[in-house]
């Protein structure tokens, strides 16, 4: 199905019906020899569909806003014991600055009610439906609705802060996740959840493979090339100075807590469950995402112990990740198998890229780039192996596209904040942690730190 | 009276605590360090970029011990600390000018 809303517009109840139901699963066909029989069951009515609907969307909801909670541990495992505290409050921050960017304005550039249209703005703030009210027209509540949207913006941001971890401050980094999440982010999904151009040439990305993770990346691309490395992490002999995470559990923590969102991520991006079909789909999309996550996981796993003769924990994590994020553009239609060879080759991406940033000077702290700009490349173009009906051209224009987008929109923005009031502390203020000089409290005080890094 | 400073492998020392103890010595300071020896450490790889753990964790134990007891803690230290593998560690002994026991004011040998 594609994920598109249309705000105000009122497609009937039955609208999220699918094609194919029923009588393609074996099981099902057996027990509803009589067609009819079959036909009452694959829908339920009007309000229990709503309800269903509805139930999808706060679920998912839930479940991806506690991805927050996964990059933060995510992050705050893979930099030193010196940020940890600046990045937790880097992360609850860009996570509440999404929820009200959103809400004031993304939600109505995201969902401007055009067809085929590059921008668009709706009414806003967005009027949420008042106590008691439905919008039956719809089939789900539009505040359920924008609530897993939301969630998606602030994933978008969460992808930012942990590349440019350890040297930016906390003001220009909210500022940059302001403009993201009320702008850059709202105006990309516009252009194919909004019903816009990429929708209208056919471009397809059912959880945002693209929309959201490839959007992430390149703004966080863009934040590493401006902002820089952080201090004395390459060497003048192109040597590379390995800053370890400070705490393994943590990121493996954070990792499954991403993990489990990510079946609100893909499963509610289903965006129905009234029928059926769908509620089918949904469980067909947990099963493709789990294992897309496990081959990633699997293949980090050997790629590393073929490469380094050691298994790489970090890169096992990053390989999950990668795996989720390249099943995120079609986790429907590919068999299990091909899950696992879109997850299983997403996994080994980092494995590759990781290193290669670092021969280029580009200091993304967590792998972000790897992960979610680079996998979410790969996914997105992916999507025609497994669904026909999606043109591979199209595919590509999207990818380029939110590329040159996000990329030109992000650069103005970093550019325009390093002139303005600058991005990173003093260099005294870095080698000594963002910790002491941005929150004045560090994460771990009771362990007094024994060396530089 | 002497004065050993033995450094050891971390995972060593409940041993060698154990058997010090079976041959009379009624105390030691134990503290967790850092330090590197002929191997200047070993190199891993994180994320694909080599590195060099240069400064190895040790445990490292200081004994007051009597005259007449010191060799024989020496070699204690020496058998059961021993993994016969590179990082054993090193047994340091000084001269010890005075022992003082706080809590009575003893000296010398009764205050070890």
């Amino acid at each position: 199905m594609k994920r598109i809303f249309f705000r105000s517009a009122a497609p009937a109840l039955g609208a999220f019906a699918l094609a194919g139901v029923g009588l393609t699963t074996p099981a099902l066909a057996q027990d509803a020899a009589d067609p009819a029989a079959l036909a009452a069951a694959e829908a339920v009515s009007g309000g229990t569909a709503y309800i269903l609907n509805t139930l999808l969307f706060l679920i998912g909801g839930f479940l991806v806003m506690w991805m927050a909670a996964g990059f933060a541990m995510l992050e705050a495992g893979l930099v030193r014991s010196k940020n940890v505290s600046v990045q937790c409050l880097k992360n609850i921050g860009l996570y509440s600055i999404a929820g009200l960017m959103f809400w004031v304005i993304g939600y109505s550039i995201a969902y401007p009610g055009f067809e085929g249209g590059f921008f668009g703005i709706a009414d806003f703030p967005y009027a949420m439906q008042g106590v008691g009210e439905a919008d039956t027209g719809t089939g789900y509540s539009i505040a359920s609705d924008w609530f897993f949207q939301m969630v998606f913006c602030a994933t978008t941001a969460s992808i930012v802060s942990g590349a440019v971890a350890e040297r930016v401050k906390l003001v220009p980094f909210f500022i940059f996740v302001t403009v993201l999440t009320g702008f850059i982010y709202p105006v990309i999904v516009s252009w194919e959840w909004g019903a816009g151009w990429l929708d209208a040439m056919g471009f397809s990305d059912f959880a945002g493979s693209t929309l959201v993770h490839s959007t992430g990346g390149w703004a966080a691309l863009m934040g590493v090339l401006i902002i820089g490395p952080r201090l004395g992490r390459y060497g003048k002999d192109g040597k590379v100075a390995v800053f370890p995470g400070s705490s393994i559990p943590l990121a493996t923590l954070g990792t499954f807590i991403l993990w489990l969102g990510w079946f609100g991520f893909n499963g509610a991006s289903q965006l129905a469950m009234g029928t059926i079909g769908d509620v089918s789909d949904v469980s067909k999309i947990f099963v493709n995402t789990n294992m897309a996550a496990a081959a990633g996981v699997v293949v980090a796993i050997i790629a590393t112990q073929l490469r380094y003769k050691k298994a790489d924990t970090t890169m096992a994590l990053n390989g999950a990740l990668a795996g989720l994020v390249a099943i995120t553009a079609e986790p429907l239609t590919p068999s299990v198998g091909m899950a696992i060879v879109i997850g299983g080759i997403g996994g080994l991406l980092p494995v590759i890229f990781v290193p290669i940033l670092d021969k280029l000077k580009i200091d993304d702290v967590v792998g972000a780039i790897p992960v979610h700009l680079v996998a979410g490349i790969w996914g997105t173009l992916a999507v025609p192996l497994t669904n026909t009906e999606v043109p591979f051209l199209a595919q590509l224009t999207g990818v380029v596209a939110t590329g040159v987008f996000v990329c030109a929109l992000s650069a103005i923005v970093w550019f325009a904040i390093k002139a303005t009031i600058g991005v990173r502390p003093s260099e005294e203020e870095e080698l000594a942690g963002l910790d002491l000089g941005e929150t004045g409290i560090e994460a771990y005080p009771e362990f007094t730190r024994t060396s530089g890094s | 009276m002497k004065y050993i400073i033995a450094v050891i492998k971390p995972f060593k020392l409940d041993e060698v605590r154990e058997a010090l103890g079976s041959i009379g010595v009624a105390g030691m300071t134990v503290s967790e360090v850092k330090g590197f020896g002929r191997q200047k450490g070993q190199t891993e790889i994180y994320r694909g970029a080599e590195y060099s753990t240069n400064m190895l964790p040790k445990v490292k134990l200081e004994i007051a011990a009597s005259d007449d007891l010191t060799p024989q803690v020496i070699e204690t230290i020496q058998q059961t600390a021993s993994t016969e593998a590179i990082g054993d560690g090193k047994i340091f002994v000084f001269d010890l000018a005075s022992a003082t026991r706080i809590r009575t004011g003893e000296t010398g040998d009764t205050a070890l």
